[in-house]
């Protein structure tokens, strides 16, 4: 990474004195125009009309920044483009595009804010705007945090109308049929006789005129594919083998490798001899990685076999050897000295619970992997004048910074294909294998090199989630919740994680308090306070960060408190609730559930949850019954509320997938450690839901909220307190650790 | 060593104790078979052998019993199977990875049980993992493909 962009992150970065350093460079060099980076390179007769569309004779191609790591978003990218473009986006190629600051992710940085995502007042509205300029200088460009469609979806359909209205002018140069009597249909702009000219016929004279930037986007009353339930793109290439993920990639020549690196994450090497793998069949070379040693092979069963077949003595990292001892670092941070934040103080909490009876409990959270089926992978030709990397990844930017350090090229000179991901929850958004795919790519200049983790690799040498705990303390009066205290502590990820990928950001860890201290409660005397421990192993974003934990702790705590006032968990919640949207989305899954008059029957048990995530409330109920073989859940009912739902499908998926995510780690994961070293090898110890446990879901989504947000990760978070109500109601004992299996049976 | 592949014969040179999922995708290319764990815990290299699902990373190529059907043999996005055809009516993917596995393991249930039951689908599907959750709509078209399967 160069001098000059270290600077330039370093002075634009997260935080109070960051924006304000923002601020001082006035308002043009804040808010002028960013540059087009597909006019770079463009042929005679083609045409870039917006960073998002670029119109040639032989077809029309859509940019599509965000990466698809199953959630569907390049089929919603490209529907908003081609809403507003008027063609039918099956018809178009989607190709995710070079990383550039034109498509900086404004959201994600602003998500960052010490500001609940239900405040939409003065001060936290004008600082998250602030916020997306400094993403727009810093060009960060993430797919994360449920941020891609509330950061692009006006984007994406001025991009689609921009295009459309050039088109229009250039066909009236050519005809001389005003602007105004043309219109556009299919790929086409339509003249008042009805003759019809292709998109791809007018792209060189499009090309020759200055885009048309003033548009009007059109309501929601006239979009033709958004809003009503389509096919996403992908689907038909997902259900016949033909989708071809990072793992996939074919090149002519290419060799396999795979990494073998300390079982304790970030532990160095001693000594090793490469002898006995470098003798087996098949295998190249073997080479030395960050964090360990690759091999080189004609296969990757080869390149497996000899990586097991290396001799390493490995040296210990620097942090507690034990899961035991990491649960004791933990509960010793909950101190002054760890304090980290204290972003909600509402009322007088000391004074509330002085005297008062007080409710305490303690609750855990363990380590989890992200797990995605496709394991890591990268395929990477490094060449004397350019380097191409073929790998799923949601920081691409970071990556092509990575291969101009690795390589001494030029950032012009590096050619990144983003694939499709088989998974990701968070895990691509850090880029450690493509480091390595580079590096291992670099000793065998010319020829291309696929380097994928083995299982094994990837589980023990996640980031993962980090562990968690938090410690209630309240009281309740006359049938209400009077007083609620949450101390939650964890390892910082923001520390970590942008330790890593930039630097760490000033201020407190608002990650590590999401979903506790952001929920719309109107408690009397109501405080979250945020410890952070001292780091241990790399940690890392696991779909809802903070809140994954938070929520569980925050709500089995709000549940606690209410039981013990004697009130309905839901009647106490809609008291207490200060937002409009929130209230709706409660009141939506009451209605759902039959929750004031449902008699469930005898051994069975209804639970509630609800969290505000991401600028999404969600609300879950969930049903179980007491079996011989153990706790079987029934049925799920989720209302959110996103806004304006541009694809119903997939909003429902997104929706019912969070939640089984949710529910089959609370279940049944956890990653334990011992000598330095996860337990968990491999899914038959760590396996999340599978289909025999997985119950009927009923989902709603209100479409009234004033905004438009993302679902990937909103209905993750309240899944495992609601499981634990649940639990709590059939069976008298509340789970307050996490895995669940840890203290009940399921079927 | 020769394989038959959805009809068509492959010649490969490689080792007898090879898994049949590597065989495939890095000897042959066909990555449609997909690598999940390498100890049939995720059902992600699910491919047929003389009709019966079984996981390719559990099968050396000198163990290999008879003919060999991936999802290109059941059917292509031109062609579709009914199983493919109603995982598309249900969009039941989503980072989609597991689904060639779980449509291998669908076909199998299904030619020996026309009209299965929610438990039926649950034991013959349960050892295939999905890491996004797409369980609810595998039920829902395993279902409707056996419903279209025997009207034919």
């Amino acid at each position: 990474m160069g001098r000059a962009r270290t600077i330039a992150r370093r002075s634009f970065l997260i935080g109070s004195a960051a924006i304000l350093g923002g601020v001082a460079f006035g308002a043009y060099f804040v808010t002028r125009p960013t540059p087009n980076p597909l006019l770079d390179g463009l042929a005679e007769g083609e045409a870039a009309l917006t960073p998002f569309v670029k119109i040639t004779p032989d077809g029309i191609t859509l940019i599509v920044p965000r990466a698809d790591v199953g959630q569907g978003i390049a089929s919603t990218q490209a529907m908003l483009i081609a809403d507003e473009l008027d063609i039918d986006p099956a018809t178009a190629t989607l190709d995710p595009g070079q990383p550039h600051q034109a498509y900086f992710n404004a959201t994600i940085a602003a998500e960052s804010l010490p500001f609940p995502g239900w405040d939409h007042g003065f001060v936290a509205s004008t600082v998250r705007d602030l916020m997306g300029h400094v993403a727009r200088l810093t060009s960060s460009q993430f797919t994360g945090g449920s941020s891609s469609t509330a950061d692009l979806h006006e984007t994406l359909r001025l991009a689609g109308a921009t295009a459309r209205e050039t088109l229009k002018a250039a066909a009236a140069a050519r005809t001389g049929v005003p602007v105004a009597d043309l219109r556009t249909e299919n790929g086409h702009v339509v003249l008042p006789d009805g003759t019809r000219i292709p998109y791809t016929d007018l792209a060189a004279e499009a090309a020759a005129i200055e885009p048309i930037t003033e548009v009007t986007l059109r309501p929601a009353s006239q979009w033709t594919r958004l809003g009503k339930p389509h096919q996403r793109l992908d689907i038909v290439a997902k259900s016949t083998g033909t989708q071809d993920y990072g793992i996939d990639v074919v090149l002519l020549g290419m060799l396999h490798a795979t990494v073998r690196t300390n079982p304790g994450r970030g532990g160095d090497i001693a000594s090793y001899s490469a002898d006995a793998a470098l003798a087996m069949q098949g295998v190249r070379s073997v080479v030395e990685v960050n964090e360990g040693l690759a091999v080189i092979a004609d296969n990757t069963w080869f390149a497996f076999k000899a990586a097991e077949a290396l001799e390493v003595d490995w040296l210990a990292p620097d942090y507690p050897a034990s899961s035991d001892e990491m649960w004791q670092a933990l509960t010793d941070a909950r101190s002054e000295e760890y304090r980290n934040s204290r972003l909600r103080d509402d009322g007088d909490v000391e004074a509330a619970l002085n005297g008062a009876t007080v409710i305490e409990a303690e609750y855990r959270s363990p380590f989890l992997a992200h797990a995605a089926l496709e394991p890591l992978c990268a395929t990477v030709l490094v060449e004397a004048d350019g380097v191409q990397i073929w790998t799923a990844t949601q920081v691409p930017a970071v990556v092509r910074d990575a291969a101009v350090e690795i390589t001494g090229l030029d950032p012009a000179q590096v050619t990144l294909h983003v694939l499709p991901a088989g998974g990701s929850f968070g895990r691509r958004l850090d880029h450690d294998y493509v480091v390595q795919a580079i590096q291992i790519a670099a000793t065998m200049r010319g020829t291309p090199i696929k380097t994928t983790w083995s299982r094994e690799e990837d589980m023990t040498h996640d980031y993962p989630r980090p562990l968690h705990m938090a410690v209630g303390r309240g009281t309740v009066a006359n049938g209400r919740v009077l007083a609620y205290d949450l101390d939650t502590i964890s390892p910082s990820l923001v520390s970590s994680w942008f330790g890593r990928i930039f630097i760490v950001p000033p201020g407190p860890d608002t990650m590590l308090v999401w979903g506790a201290f952001d929920q719309p409660y109107a408690i009397p005397n109501y405080r979250v306070t945020g410890y952070a421990a001292p780091p241990m192993m790399p940690i890392g974003s696991w779909r809802s960060p903070g809140a994954c934990s938070n929520s569980f702790f925050h709500e089995s705590f709000l549940s606690e408190l209410i039981h013990a006032a004697g009130a309905d968990p839901l009647e106490e919640r809609l008291r207490l609730i200060a937002d409009a949207d929130s209230r709706r989305v409660l009141e939506a899954v009451g209605e759902m559930s039959n929750w004031a008059g449902a008699d469930i029957g005898p051994g069975r048990g209804r639970g509630i949850a609800f969290a505000h995530t991401h600028g999404v409330p969600v609300a879950e109920v969930i049903d179980v019954t007491m079996t011989e073989r153990g706790i079987r859940i029934d049925e799920v009912w989720i209302a959110a509320d996103c806004g304006t739902v541009l694809d119903p499908v997939n909003a429902k998926v997104q929706l019912t997938g969070a939640a089984i995510f949710g529910l089959g780690h609370a279940m049944n994961c956890e990653l334990t450690y011992e000598n330095h070293a996860v337990q968990q090898t491999n899914f038959h110890a760590f396996e999340g839901m599978r289909l025999h446990q997985t119950p009927l879901f009923h989902t709603q989504l209100l479409g009234l909220a004033e905004r438009v947000r993302g679902l990937g990760e909103p209905a993750t978070a309240p899944a495992a307190p609601a499981l634990a109500d649940a639990i709590f109601a059939a069976t008298g004992r509340r789970p307050r650790e996490m895995p669940f299996s840890k203290s009940v049976d399921f079927v | 060593m020769e394989l038959t592949i959805n009809g068509t014969s492959h010649s490969v040179d490689l080792p007898d104790d090879m898994p049949l999922l590597w065989a495939l995708r890095d000897g042959l290319n066909i990555t449609s078979v997909k690598y999940g764990c390498g100890i049939a815990q995720c059902g992600a290299c699910t491919v047929h052998i003389g009709g019966e699902a079984v996981r390719s990373c559990q099968v050396a190529l000198a163990d290999v019993w008879g003919e060999i059907t991936t999802i290109e043999g059941l059917g292509t996005p031109d062609a579709l199977h009914a199983i493919q055809a109603a995982w598309i009516d249900h969009q039941v993917a989503q980072c989609g990875y597991c689904q060639s596995g779980q449509i291998m393991q669908a076909a199998d249930l299904l030619s020996r049980n026309p009209e299965p039951t929610d438990d039926d689908i649950d034991a013959a599907m349960s050892g295939n993992l999905c890491r996004c959750g797409t369980y609810p709509r595998i039920r829902t078209a395993v279902h409707a493909a056996a419903s279209a399967m025997r009207e034919v």
